[in-house]
Order: structure tokens, then C-alpha cells, then sequence
């Protein structure tokens, strides 16, 4: 069953050869490349050895769902096909995850809504499956904007949950996930969140690996739950199906394995803090003033804080990398100093204040703001008002059209 | 899977389940003509089961199990319902993800083991019930064959939600009483043998599962060709007696009354021109296979 003899330092059929992951990331030249987020997704992916890629088309995704498609004609990819519908291809993510597979997916926005009922059920039968969430509107009247509302949402799928801000960390993650999230102790799929348009179809100088290196193959047989392939024993699970029977050994095995599942996110935390080098990055921690921001709103947060340097306040930086695993510790101890948090986010509800709320002592120091939705910007400026107006100091910037 | 892989370590024998002792002696993993008259002789693949007394789907999944052509290289996507409290105890490997999306899992599956197992057979075998195939997930059955994908499709039409407590369902017959039809159904019974004809499937059957030796024949039949070429799709009726109000032993003659020829369920058959080749050329060779073992019978004895 399990291979006996390393298949690192061999060859896949285009010629790649399989390069042990920690030095593919970390050893192997890198080259700058000047690429769209949704191209250096199909980089990525040409590098990861997946087995099964399927596509549905939804604005901002349709480009890179596409490209993997072109990776599938040029023979990088097993298979890959364009399902019916969102539920349709999670599903289908689900059959190839269950049959042993590498797989690979993108979706954004009403398609992450639509196929919600699959997560807590990938994350229940444990399968690695990576999904790519190019986040936009999910609101009525129709929008296709960018907005990171979808995100809250999987938080409480026990999928992993990252949040990307550049098309960097895009390309170094999905190749990262693939080795969290396929350790035996953790086996649970990855939503690798971006926010879309901003990421996805903005061109940034990205460090690539080179194209003739890819990670080793998925091994299905280290799973901690039996692949659906009949290379095992077919063992009977149970004496009695769990479904509909109200007995306490019912309850308590269904209890038992959510309480697993959220365990195995937790022992997800060791390895995204070595393969990611901490759930968080902070700077400035004396600061009396943070910013604690996911996504794209980091790069505004650095922003704002070079323009707020130029007036003489000094504002400190955390950049939350993983939400599932969630840093609680690092924020903890990143924000201790601090006298006002602020987090400004790209959703009308503001889910991460309300999870920085929960997670640190004396949460009235955070201010959940500024917000901007529907495909609004953040212009740096109205970080820096939005600080400068808790700390009653006078605003820098008239912002034309915000009633301001 | 070869037989072996099911074999217990001789330190361990006394310690594994009867069951599974009875699996490794006397299974039909692997035996070239298995079928429903192993049933008695042989350990079947499915152990006991939480149906009601007498429900007509435990037959089908006993004649089925029976029948599967390469069990030890099969695996089964089921859905949620009454067939969900019977897969735990199916010594095929089966998967239960959510209701309704069976030939989607069905799909990415039989795409995943095709890519790993390149040179072997691997035969995927959905088997769900009519609400699960013909009303929540319609759009999936529908566009798995449109795909053209290669894995044989069984639903248990037994004409209404069981599991839930008998409500009105796609396969219901019009005027039928139930559950969420106050007033009787009020449209009729969904035409999903002709939809599959015309939607790709290359072998379609509806029928009942009242005669073991039929329902291995067209499981054969249907595994052979979603093999071979494209998507089959078995109707086959499993009346819930329950919900039907008829009694427990009742159930074979309800299958009976409802295949007589002007019937909803007389024996309705479609086979595509490839899959007519194949099933020729598979009774061709199965002719040839018999022949040669009755002649070495003939030598063995002289």
C-alpha cells in the first residue's frame, strides 16, 4: 500500500521532478514574475501535483478555474471538468477526495453560499480538498464586487480557513496548505481565502519556484480514515447506523467526532506555524495604537500606518494569516501594549473585530472599523480618519462623497 | 483488491468479528460467476441490517450485493434514506455524503480512481432512493449522464419519502394520499426511465426486484456497460409496505401485482447499439467460458 521507497528526486510525466515541499518553498531558486492573481494561481497549481481539478464559472474565479484547465490540457493535472453547479462540484470534490485524490477547486461568493451544505460534510470525512475562495458580494440586488461577507460563514465549517493578502502569499499557500492539511493528524480541507479583484485581477511582481519542481504526490493510504477504493479491508463501521437513532451512544459518537474535527484543527497549528512561519506577522508591538487586519485590508492597515508615521503617530501592525486555526495567543500577546485596536475590514458585519473581541482581555480597546462593502475601497485615508477620530484627534483628510 | 488484502493475521484470528472470519472463508470476492443462488452457500457482503421486517429493499440489496460482477474492486455512493441505515453494514466500501448529490460524488470518484488506478478495473455503483435521484438531486442525475459518466445508477423507486415518514415524492403515482399531498398527488409519476433513455444512458431497465435471477442480470448488465461505455441507470420498484399499508409478508406480491404487463412496473427494457455489442460479445464469451469448463467436467471424469 504505501510506497516503501521515496519518490522524491523521480519524474512525473512532464518531466517535473518530485521535490521534497520545505525545500521546493524555502531552498529552491525563486524567480520575480509579473503575473495577475488568477495566473499565479494556475502557477501554483502546475507546481502541486493535483490529481483532480473541477471548474464552475463565477465571477472572479472564472479566470483561474479556466487557466487550470489549460494546466489539464497540457497534462499537469488527472483530470478536471466543469460540473453543474457549486453543490455539484464541491460534491464531486468530495467523490474525488474520497477516491484517494489530490484535489483542487475555486469558487467565490453565491457559489461558497450555495455549495455551504458540502464543508462541515469534507471536514466531517475528513478529505484534503483545497478550495480557493476569490471572496465578492453575496448581498441582494445582485453584486459581483469584492466583499469578504462569505468568510464568516466558514468559519464554523471545521474547514481550515486562510486568508491571503497578496498574490505571494497566494502562490506560496496553496503549495503549503497541501502539506497542512494532508498531515495524517490533521486531514481537513483548506479554504485559501482572497479578496477577489484586489488579488485576483491585479498584476504583482511574484517570486515563482522553478517549473520543473513540484510537490511530492498525495499518499491517500496516511489518511486517518480509510480511502473509498477497495485497496483495504471493507471493515463494517457499525452494528447500528447512527443516523435518526436517538440513544445516548449516538449522541455521544456524533459529539465525539465534532469534537475531533475541531480538535484536528487545532493540531493543524503546529504545522501552519512552521510551514507558514506563525498564524500571525506583527510589527510595531510597543505601539499604543494596532491594526489588526486580514486580506487586503493589511496592505491599507500598512498603508495608513506609513501616512499616520508622517504626522508623528506611531500605529503598530498584526496581520492575521490563518483564521482556522485561529491565533488567539499571538494576538493575545501582539496587542497586549495596546491601548486601541482597530480593524478595518471589507464586509458590512465585521466578523474578525467580533473574533478579536472574543479572543483579548479588556475587548472595549477594540473598534471594529472602518468597514467598507459592496465593492467599496478602503482607501488608507479613512483608516487613518477613523483612527484619528477615536483618539479625538482633528481628521487629516476630507473624504469627497463620504458625508464626511 | 486482491483477495489477500481481506485476510487476518493468525495471531489475530480469534479476536476479529464472526463476521469478518465468515468475509475471509467464505465470501464471493473474486469468484467469476457469482450471483444470487451464492446466497445460502456463501457469506454475503451485506451483514445484518435495521430495515423493517420484510421491507422488499433489504431483497434488492441482498440480490444486488449478490450480483455485483467485481465487488472487490466496486465501490458504492449511496444517499441519505432507508438505503443510509443499511450501508454501514455493506462489506464494499460505500460513501454517504449528503442527500441528493450521490452521481455528483459518483462523478469526482470514479474521475479520482480512474486517474490512480490507470490499468485496473474500478466500478463505482450509486444506489439511492427516488427522492434522492429524481427530486433533490435531479440536476446531478441528469448531468452525470449528459457527461456521459461511467458508473451505473440503481434507484429504489418505492413511489414516496420513507425514511421521512411517507411524503409525497417525484416517483409517486398521480392521486396517491400521502403525506404533503393532502389532496392526492396531483401530477404524474415522473417518466425517468424514458429522461435517462434520452439524456445518454446506454442500458435502462424499470422493473422489480419480485425475481432474483432478473435483478443479476441487469446488475450485470448495467456494471458491464457503465464499465465499458457510458452511464446505466436501474429503476427498480422496493415498495415501502409501511408506508403503502400492506403487511410484512406482503411485499413480494406487492411487486408481483405491480409487473403484470399493463402495469406501472412491467418490465421495461433500453439497450444503446454499442451496449447490444457488448452484451453480445460478453454472452459470447460467457458461452465459450461454460463450454470449456464443461468440457474439462468431461475430461476430469472419463
Amino acid at each position: 500500500m504505501a510506497e516503501t521507497k521515496s519518490i522524491i528526486g523521480t519524474q512525473n510525466k512532464k518531466g517535473q521532478t518530485y521535490t521534497d515541499a520545505w525545500k521546493l518553498l524555502n531552498e529552491a531558486p525563486r524567480t520575480p514574475s509579473f503575473f495577475t492573481g488568477s495566473e499565479v494561481i494556475k502557477e501554483a497549481i502546475r507546481r502541486a501535483s493535483c490529481d483532480v481539478m473541477i471548474a464552475y464559472p463565477i465571477t472572479p474565479q472564472s479566470e483561474a478555474a479556466a487557466l487550470i484547465g489549460e494546466l489539464f490540457a497540457e497534462g499537469y493535472i488527472g483530470d478536471y471538468f466543469r460540473g453543474e453547479s457549486e453543490f455539484a462540484v464541491m460534491s464531486q470534490c468530495a467523490g474525488a477526495a474520497f477516491g484517494g485524490a489530490r484535489v483542487f477547486t475555486t469558487t467565490a461568493g453565491p457559489g461558497t453560499m450555495r455549495a455551504m451544505e458540502n464543508f462541515p460534510m469534507w471536514a466531517g470525512s475528513r478529505l484534503p480538498i483545497q478550495m480557493i475562495v476569490t471572496c465578492r458580494g453575496i448581498n441582494s440586488p445582485l453584486s459581483i464586487q469584492p466583499d469578504t461577507l462569505e468568510i464568516a460563514y466558514l468559519l464554523n465549517t471545521g474547514m481550515l480557513v486562510w486568508h491571503a493578502e497578496t498574490a505571494q502569499d497566494f502562490f506560496d499557500w496553496i503549495l503549503k496548505g497541501y502539506m497542512v492539511s494532508e498531515e495524517p493528524d490533521v486531514h481537513l480541507p483548506l479554504a485559501l481565502c482572497c479578496d477577489g479583484f484586489f488579488v485576483t485581477h491585479t498584476k504583482d511582481v511574484v517570486n515563482l519556484t522553478p517549473a520543473d519542481m513540484c510537490l511530492p504526490p498525495y499518499d491517500p493510504y496516511r489518511s486517518p480514515v480509510p480511502c473509498m477504493d477497495m485497496e483495504c479491508p471493507p471493515v463494517r463501521m457499525m452494528r447500528d447506523p447512527f443516523v435518526m437513532k436517538s440513544n445516548y451512544i449516538s449522541y455521544a459518537t456524533h459529539a465525539s467526532w465534532q469534537q475531533e474535527i475541531w480538535a484536528a484543527v487545532e493540531r493543524s497549528r503546529k504545522h501552519s506555524i512552521h510551514w507558514l512561519n506563525g498564524l500571525i506577522d506583527a510589527e510595531n508591538t510597543d505601539a499604543d495604537i494596532m491594526i489588526v487586519a486580514s486580506g487586503t485590508a493589511v496592505s491599507q492597515g500598512r498603508e495608513a500606518i506609513r501616512l499616520l508615521e508622517d504626522e508623528g503617530v506611531r500605529c503598530g501592525l498584526v496581520k492575521v494569516k490563518t483564521l482556522r486555526p485561529w491565533p488567539e495567543e499571538e494576538i493575545r500577546e501582539a496587542t497586549k501594549n495596546a491601548k486601541h485596536i482597530f480593524v478595518p475590514e471589507f464586509n458590512v458585519t465585521g466578523w474578525l473585530a467580533k473574533e478579536i473581541k472574543a479572543t483579548i482581555p479588556n475587548h472595549h480597546r477594540v473598534h471594529a472599523g472602518p468597514h467598507v462593502c459592496g465593492g467599496m475601497t478602503m482607501p488608507p485615508e479613512i483608516i487613518v480618519n477613523e483612527i484619528k477620530t477615536a483618539l479625538g484627534m482633528k481628521k487629516s483628510f476630507v473624504m469627497a462623497g463620504r458625508g464626511s | 483488491m486482491s483477495k489477500e488484502r481481506i485476510q487476518i493475521s493468525e495471531d489475530l484470528y480469534d479476536i476479529m468479528p464472526s463476521d469478518y472470519q465468515d468475509l475471509v472463508k467464505s465470501s464471493t470476492y473474486g469468484k467469476e460467476d457469482r450471483g444470487w443462488k451464492d446466497i445460502g452457500t456463501s457469506k454475503e457482503l451485506i451483514e445484518q441490517h435495521s430495515l423493517c421486517a420484510g421491507c422488499p429493499e433489504s431483497m434488492a440489496f441482498r440480490y444486488i450485493l449478490a450480483s455485483l460482477p467485481n465487488p472487490e474492486d466496486t465501490v458504492m455512493v449511496g444517499s441519505t434514506g432507508c438505503t443510509s441505515l443499511v450501508f454501514p453494514m455493506v462489506a464494499v466500501h460505500n460513501i454517504h455524503s449528503l442527500f441528493g448529490n450521490q452521481n455528483a460524488v459518483a462523478s469526482g470518484l470514479k474521475r479520482a480512481l480512474s486517474v490512480r488506478f490507470p490499468d485496473r478495473v474500478k466500478d463505482v455503483v450509486v444506489l439511492a432512493g427516488d427522492g434522492a435521484t429524481v427530486d433533490i438531486g435531479l440536476d446531478m442525475t441528469l448531468q452525470a449522464w449528459f457527461r456521459q459518466e461511467k458508473f451505473t445508477t440503481i434507484c429504489f423507486d418505492n413511489e414516496l419519502y420513507a425514511n421521512t415518514g411517507g411524503q409525497e415524492s417525484g416517483l409517486m403515482q398521480k392521486g396517491f394520499v400521502a403525506k404533503m399531498a393532502p389532496v392526492g398527488k396531483l401530477f404524474d409519476k415522473v417518466r425517468l426511465p424514458e429522461i435517462a433513455r434520452e439524456s445518454g444512458c446506454h442500458y435502462v431497465v424499470n422493473c422489480t426486484v419480485s425475481k432474483p435471477s432478473l435483478v443479476e442480470k441487469v446488475i450485470r448488465n448495467a456494471v458491464h456497460i457503465a464499465r465499458e461505455i457510458g452511464p446505466t441507470y436501474l429503476q427498480l420498484y422496493t415498495p415501502c409496505i409501511l408506508e403503502i399499508g400492506k403487511n410484512s409478508m406482503e411485499g413480494l406480491q406487492e411487486m408481483r401485482d405491480s409487473e403484470k404487463p399493463t402495469e406501472r412496473f412491467a418490465y421495461k427494457e433500453y439497450v444503446s447499439e454499442p451496449a447490444k455489442q457488448l452484451l453480445a460479445e460478453l454472452s459470447a464469451k460467457d458461452k465459450e467460458r461454460k463450454a470449456a469448463a464443461k468440457q474439462l467436467a468431461g475430461q476430469a471424469s472419463a
